[in-house]
């Protein structure tokens, strides 16, 4: 028989990270209680990343050494930017998947990515890929500013040769508020923490461990890692000492790096398990909000990525609380007239440009084998100029160099100056484009680049906003 | 292979505002201002006009769509007049449609006319626009200094210049400009600038400074032409004729071909290598006399120098800085003081130019006015470095 279970994974953590003492600093004047929260640092996304983006770059990473596109796709998120527009169409679309793809956008609770790895592990004989992201809304001063973070996370599941093993899962469900938002509330409205975690957090998640231990036939003391989105260090532990689990399993789930994700965090602290755990490993991850979602996995031990490391390194740490307001909209700049330009989309060309934009799909010269953005009718190879020998070619995956650049501090943009140049890809191609994650004076002509599905433009007016791909420092290549 | 219009059609008569921060002028005002003194100056009636062009480029922010405004202003007796936008090569392309018409023999005198009220849109610099609905999907969100300071960067890494010795030849362009400017009455920006002033001012887009960019104005200007003949028959002597006028807009080769490497502008190269064919300039460096380039950033005169030909490849840099290009040196550019003093009413700057070439032929430049100038060139460039229309136009004397 086939094994099931996660084929491969990918997370992304955003560049930007905002020095936790650094919130204090800014707001302690406010609630002095936050003083006990000022360590660490917690990851946040830049004014032109949201769950869609951070999504679409987990995916990526999950997907590189795919050997079939996956027969569903499935985002979850309690901030996915669209209401009504499937958010996971937007992923899809980013990732260049084919269309003949079953899609759904699932939110609601914080289990939202558990529980469509569950939805995954139920349909075995169908591969889905499990994207799930966060960018959280907070509200200055609060515990949650200091400890939740944004980021994403995503896992392919199908029979193959797993990395971990599905074995079995165990759900419940009681509508305890611990926290909730609505759209009158804009942010979290959270409850006392004490009784959240003695009344809420460690009953219910006990219970479920339990019911799914004895399902198992696991003991508690066997299970060698622990993934799971706690309301704190200290809960988790506690959580640890009423299971019977190993304290040590349950020890650095990303919250003194990221912060809380919300319902990519599971799946972060999933992947940060995979990283490090051997064979034979039995994996316990577990979701909480309104009950609890509880699955067991086994690590094959293999193909180990250190997924978790590639994703936290290279951050930068931030340390002006105006900044992080501004990354997130909190604060209200007086941006100038360039910011009034109507950035109405054309919904007739985006849908019929759709590989193009959010695909970054270009053409190839059939006759002189020449990439070009956008794909035209006639080859731009002024040596060619041949008429429809194009084939699609997709940009997106390809490396470059800046052949050119600018930091522009006339141009609008809510993270001031603008970057934008020309970027020359190493298979071929030149596109004039924006960048991203470069700090002031890091771009060069000659760095390397690679590319990141970003927010392109907001449209205030309509409360749309669209996609393009940006200009990065490559990974691995040397900053500055 | 076509002969081309050297020598078809003269210059008989041309006007220009003051150009500047005009608050109180309408663009009727402006148009009104710049035609008196062209027909004033070609000695003609005008009813004696037979067609117009009108070079407008921010219609809605300025004084409409189509050419109807010019016929308005100066209510013309309902001749042909057509509104031409080529972004700012503008005024260059009303000039261009009135000389192939009377070379084309479909008319013996038309006017072009090049108008834009800047200072109405209530930007510094040049105001936000669409670039249609697919390229807003993926183009940046660019302003012209950060376009153009890409040269900059480019260009210093392709010669291993230091980014400040660069930024010096670039100092060097903007103080001469003002040198000439201010000299001019009709330049808007009048005051001299020293090195240090201009290498101190705040960055507008990395590697330029604010006095690395042109003005922002309002203004018009214009010209009459007409076949030889007729500007003899109307007592002149010594006519200025239109030697070559050349346009090359970008195929789309420097936005996504790697062939071009960023440090020049191509369409500027192939305007010029048509522009000099058609004037018969087998050595430009011999036989022009003055340029006045599109000096909508600092950057931008240093590589047109080399791409004109006027400078090697790599070396605009030095010559600049040599001189070469100042008001004594042995070409010298901007004499009027350039965009960067005049600023940039995109629909008015071509014709600006030309005016300033047709006087400079006449020997009217008063004290810009240089020594025995045969030919001038006049050169515009619509656009950002990487997709752009470049325009030239060459003039001379014809005894």
């Amino acid at each position: 028989m086939a094994k099931f279970g996660v084929l491969d994974y990918g997370v992304y953590v955003p560049r930007r990270r905002m020095a936790r003492r650094a919130i204090f600093d800014a707001v302690g004047w406010a609630q002095g209680g936050l003083r006990a929260y000022a360590k660490g640092e917690r990851a946040f996304a830049a004014w032109d990343e949201d769950a869609i983006t951070m999504g679409v770059e987990a995916a990526r990473s999950a997907l590189k050494s795919a050997a079939s596109a996956p027969h569903t796709l499935a985002f979850a998120s309690t901030t996915a930017p669209f209401l009504d527009r499937q958010n996971a169409g937007v992923i899809a679309a980013a990732l260049d998947l084919r269309s003949a793809l079953r899609s759904m956008d699932i939110g609601g609770s914080q289990r939202a990515g558990l529980s469509a790895i569950l939805s995954a592990c139920e349909a075995p004989a169908r591969s889905t890929l499990v994207v799930a992201a966060e960018k959280r809304p907070v509200k200055s001063a609060s515990v949650l500013e200091m400890m939740s973070g944004d980021a994403g996370a995503a896992m392919l599941f199908g029979e193959g040769e797993p990395v971990a093993e599905f074995i079995t899962a165990h759900s419940t469900t009681v509508d305890f508020v611990d926290h909730f938002r609505t759209e009158a509330s804009g942010a979290d409205y959270s409850y006392e923490e004490r009784w959240v975690r003695d009344a809420g957090f460690l009953p219910i998640v006990a219970d479920t461990i339990r019911a799914l231990l004895q399902r198992a036939r696991v003991e508690a003391g066997d299970v060698a890692r622990l993934a799971a989105a706690a309301p704190s260090v200290a809960a988790l532990r506690a959580l640890a000492e009423a299971t019977g689990i190993r304290a040590d399993a349950a020890a650095n789930q990303f919250l003194d790096t990221i912060g809380h994700a919300g319902a990519a965090h599971p799946m972060l602290a999933f992947a940060g398990a995979l990283d490090v755990a051997a064979k034979g490993d039995l994996i316990l991850i577990l979701a909480f909000g309104q009950g609890c979602d509880a699955a067991l996995f086994r690590a094959a031990g293999a193909g180990r990525k250190n997924e978790m490391a590639r994703a936290i390194a290279g951050g930068a740490r931030e340390e002006n609380y105006a900044k992080f307001l501004a990354a997130s909209g909190r604060l209200d700049i007086d941006w100038g007239m360039r910011a009034e330009r109507d950035n109405r989309t054309a919904q007739t060309v985006a849908f019929n440009k759709s590989r193009d934009i959010y695909g970054f799909v270009g053409g190839v010269c059939s006759a002189c084998d020449t990439p070009q953005f956008p794909r035209s009718r006639r080859c731009v190879n002024p040596s060619c100029a041949a008429l429809d020998t194009q084939k699609d070619y997709r940009f997106a995956d390809q490396r470059g160099v800046i052949k050119t650049f600018t930091e522009d501090h006339l141009a609008f943009t809510r993270e001031p100056p603008l970057l934008y140049g020309n970027i020359s890809f190493a298979g071929g191609g030149n596109v004039f484009m924006e960048m991203a994650d470069f700090a002031p004076g890091e771009a060069a002509v000659g760095a390397a680049v690679e590319m990141r599905f970003r927010i392109k433009d907001v449209d205030t007016a309509r409360g749309f906003h669209r996609y393009f791909w940006k200009a990065a420092p490559a990974e691995g290549a040397a900053h500055g | 292979m076509a002969e081309g219009i050297r020598d078809k059609v003269a210059i008989i008569g041309m006007g220009c505002t003051r150009f500047g921060e005009r608050w109180d002028a309408s663009p009727e005002d402006l148009v009104t201002e710049a035609f008196e003194e062209a027909v004033a100056d070609a000695g003609i009636n005008r009813s004696e006009l037979e067609a117009g062009w009108f070079g407008v480029f921010y219609d809605e922010q300025n004084v409409g769509k189509s050419a109807y405004p010019l016929s308005q202003y100066l209510r013309l007796p309902n001749i042909p007049v057509t509104r031409v936008e080529n972004l700012c090569a503008t005024g260059t392309e009303a000039l261009r449609g009135a000389v192939y018409a009377v070379a084309a023999g479909a008319c013996d005198i038309a006017m072009a006319m090049g108008c834009e009220k800047l200072k109405d849109t209530g930007f510094a610099g040049l105001p936000e626009r669409t670039k249609g609905t697919f390229e807003d999907l993926y183009q940046p969100n660019f302003t012209p200094p950060g376009a153009f300071a890409q040269l900059a960067a480019a260009y210093a890494a392709k010669h291993r210049l230091a980014i400040t010795d660069l930024k010096r030849a670039m100092a060097h362009v903007s103080w001469k400009s003002h040198e000439n400017g201010a000299l001019n009455p009709k330049a808007h920006l009048r005051k001299r600038l020293t090195i240090e002033q201009i290498l101190e001012a705040p960055t507008v887009a990395y590697p330029l400074g604010v006095f690395d960019c042109c003005g922002v104005s309002d203004g018009a200007a214009c010209a009459i032409v007409a076949r030889p003949e007729i500007a003899r028959a109307l007592g002149r002597d010594r006519l200025v004729t239109v030697k070559a006028m050349q346009l090359a807009p970008s195929n789309g080769v420097e936005m996504g071909h790697q062939s071009w490497d960023g440090t020049y502008t191509l369409t500027t190269r192939k305007a010029a290598a048509r522009a000099y064919k058609e004037a018969g300039v087998s050595d430009p460096r011999a036989d022009i006399s003055l340029t006045e380039v599109h000096d909508c950033f600092s950057i931008t005169e240093l590589v047109l120098m080399e791409d004109l030909g006027l400078s090697d490849e790599g070396a605009a840099a030095r010559d600049i800085l040599d001189g070469r290009y100042d008001a004594a040196g042995a070409i010298p550019c901007q004499i009027d003081g350039g965009l960067k003093c005049f600023g940039h009413p995109i629909g008015a700057s071509g014709l600006r130019m030309t005016y300033e070439i047709y006087n400079q032929l006449l020997g009217r430049a008063g004290e810009r006015q240089l020594a025995n100038p045969k030919f001038g060139l006049a050169h515009n460039l619509g656009g950002i470095p990487n997709r752009n229309v470049a325009a030239i136009s060459i003039f001379g004397v014809k005894s």
